[in-house]
């Protein structure tokens, strides 16, 4: 009977159940919000974003889930928490009008307050109730409770009455939040962890190498899974966003839809028809090689196709690369006019990379491109390791290929390096690479491009020569002459001289042959003339006989005229 | 003994507790004691009037008010040590 009972009370509460927060991303690494009906303890140093995250939970729980909060100040006056919050578009004296907040400022100050003898909190408890019932509040917020530390002395008291407090929130039925500044080696100063054990909320403002980055960290979320990285966060005016970067599962939808790389040519070495969609693209190279040129033609032909691009520019400003990729008639202007491509320009050193992703990470959730391009990817370098630069690349392409969004990269390659990694390592990440390098012969700097591996795709193992023109880019078939591969004007030439071999060639056959048609009039014409010789030959002959048959019939005449001159003399 | 001086008080209790009780018969002691006829008592239970408590900043129970004369002082506890009262109302200089 009881057993049954159990069994039925377990699936009547299969999971832990949570109240979303409504903080982006906060509820994703929770899977799902904090708990409900249970108080949370968010915990950090001074400036790490505490009272901000907090009121952000009271006022998009009002806003967006229906459930209004009381926000109990310990710190801040109500009307300071609203200017501080005004710039994040967050109207709490409006919330408070229509009765979706509460605010209650509990003033301490030691100066003003004597203790005599036995006292409790009970007014604390009726001031939080009434603010609760009054609203029919579902979430609080306590900033920062360790204030009555500070303005209360009988430590004792306070503790017995914090615990009494928590007890009490929970059977209220509100989820509630404290938060608690750091301490040494506790992560509260006053160990309120002790009283809240359900959810601990670590937050963190380190600074390094003169960057700073906001960091989140569940410490402790009883009965639930939750993911125990450290996660940035960025507070901009939309609130605060937090980025949970990597992806536990590599179970992301593929793609066979192909999208064109706006060269021709060199759809043509991709299997003819370009790149996969939602693939990564790296184009890597040493300086000059004509990355970004590339890399504009790409995002030109997102656009015209009625697409979607964000380009990231990390070493030039949008309007330095509209000029530039005019030279080779490529008009990136219209598009931005047309609100098509959106050009998101940054110094790299100007937050450290985990911001750059975190701020990268909102402006594509917010666009929703087609098409991403960042350019280049090397100089992140100079705000992060190696290993993490590839760490912050390798959950970008997560994120990118999860929303199917092609990235290409483009990379600094330097000419020393004796291997073809990138340096950032992310050769090994990426779904086709593309290297442009350089080739030098004969005095001379030309570009070659090939592709290096491109998954999925049968691809030309070919070195192409890579041409910039003021009409755009093309690939060419790099010459094999006899002495290797030519390319500039070393190819040029060598096409030129074969062209003048052919005219040669043409102009000695023309030649035989009139030989030959000469030949055959010199002989035709002794043809000709030997028959005349043989004609006069055959007269002279003709003439004889004649002559012969003259003589012949004339002698006959004669010597039968002779025998009649005879006849009569005898007769 | 100041003369002319008025004295209003508020003492802020949540329901009969032992500790309100306490505080209530140790104030109108020392009341009676220094502030004969010059002063004015009132005792508000915020069980009742929840409201009350934002308006003078309660969040400890028993608390004593001095509203007048200004400035506001506050006393918190059972009132067990009348020194300390007697001074935290300024009725006796410390």
């Amino acid at each position: 009977m009881s057993k049954t009972q159990k069994a039925a009370a377990q699936s009547r509460h299969p999971l832990l159940p949570k109240t979303p927060t409504g903080i982006k991303g906060l509820d994703e690494i929770t899977g799902g919000g904090i708990p409900l009906n249970r108080p949370t303890l968010v915990c950090g140093d001074a400036g790490c974003g505490k009272t901000l995250m907090s009121i952000e939970f009271i006022v998009r729980g009002a806003m967006e889930y229906g459930e209004p909060g009381v926000f109990m100040a310990f710190e801040e006056k109500a009307d300071e928490l609203a200017m501080n919050v005004a710039s994040l578009g967050f109207d709490l004296d409006k919330l408070q009008a229509e009765k979706k907040i509460k605010i209650d400022h509990v003033h301490i100050d030691r100066t003003e307050i004597e203790e005599t003898g036995e006292y409790d909190l009970d007014g604390l408890f009726i001031r939080l109730n009434y603010a609760i019932d009054s609203i029919r509040a579902k979430r609080v917020v306590l900033d920062t409770l360790e204030n009555l530390f500070a303005g209360l002395s009988n430590q004792a008291v306070l503790r017995a009455e914090l615990r009494r407090l928590f007890h009490w929130l929970k059977e209220k039925g509100v989820t509630a939040i404290i938060t608690g500044e750091r301490g040494d080696g506790k992560l509260t100063r006053q160990g309120l962890e002790e009283y809240v054990s359900d959810c601990v909320i670590l937050l963190d403002h380190r600074v390094i190498d003169q960057i700073s980055t906001r960091r989140l960290r569940i410490v402790k979320y009883r009965g639930s899974i939750h993911g125990t990285n450290e996660y940035p966060f960025l507070i901009d005016e939309d609130g605060i966003s937090v980025l949970p970067v990597t992806s536990l599962k590599l179970e992301k939808p593929v793609s066979s839809e192909r999208v064109t790389s706006g060269i021709p040519a060199l759809d043509r070495m991709l299997g003819g028809r370009g790149f996969f969609k939602g693939s990564s693209v790296l184009v890597s190279g040493t300086a000059g090689t004509g990355k970004t040129s590339i890399a504009a033609y790409f995002a030109n032909e997102t656009c015209k196709n009625g697409k979607r691009c964000i380009y990231f520019a990390f070493e030039e400003s949008p309007s330095q690369i509209i000029r530039n990729m005019h030279s080779i008639n490529v008009d990136l202007q219209q598009y931005v006019d047309k609100g098509t491509l959106k050009f998101y320009a940054s110094r790299p050193t100007l937050y450290g990379l985990e911001m750059h992703l975190v701020a990268m990470y909102k402006v594509i959730k917010e666009f929703a491109p087609q098409t991403v391009i960042l350019d280049p990817i090397t100089n992140l370098i100079t705000v992060g390791s190696v290993s993490e630069v590839k760490a912050m690349l390798i959950r970008l392409i997560d994120f990118l290929q999860e929303e199917q969004i092609t990235v290409m990269f483009t990379a600094l390659s330097l000419n020393n390096i004796v291997n073809e990694q990138t340096d950032e390592g992310v050769s090994s990440l990426v779904d086709a690479w593309l290297l442009v390098r350089d080739i030098e012969h004969n005095g001379e700097r030309n570009r070659g491009m090939y592709i290096m591996k491109s998954r999925g795709m049968k691809h030309s193992n070919q070195v192409r020569e890579f041409i910039i023109t003021d009409k755009g880019l093309d690939l060419v078939d790099v010459y094999l002459g006899p002495e290797g591969i030519l390319t500039g004007s070393a190819r040029e030439a060598q096409m030129l001289q074969e062209q003048t071999g052919e005219v040669l060639r043409e102009n000695a056959v023309g030649r035989k042959d009139r030989e030959i048609s000469r030949k055959r009039k010199v002989l035709e014409a002794k043809i000709s003339s030997l028959q005349t010789e043989f004609e006069s030959a055959e007269e002279e002959l003709n003439k004889i006989y004649q002559e012969e048959e003259l003589i012949r019939s004339v002698s006959e005449k004669t010597r039968n005229e002779m025998i009649k001159i005879r006849r009569n003399d005898k007769g | 003994m100041v003369a002319s001086k008025k004295y209003e008080l508020r003492l802020y209790i949540a329901g009969n507790t032992a500790k309100s009780v306490t505080a209530l018969t140790n104030l109108k002691k020392y009341c009676e004691e220094h502030l004969k006829g010059q002063y004015k008592i009132e005792v508000i239970d915020l069980l009742v009037q929840p409201q009350l408590a934002e308006g003078d900043q309660i969040f400890a129970i028993p608390t004593l008010v001095r509203k007048v004369p200004e400035p506001i002082r506050k006393i918190i506890g059972d009132l067990s040590n009348e020194e300390k009262v007697l001074v935290g109302l300024n009725i006796r200089p410390a």
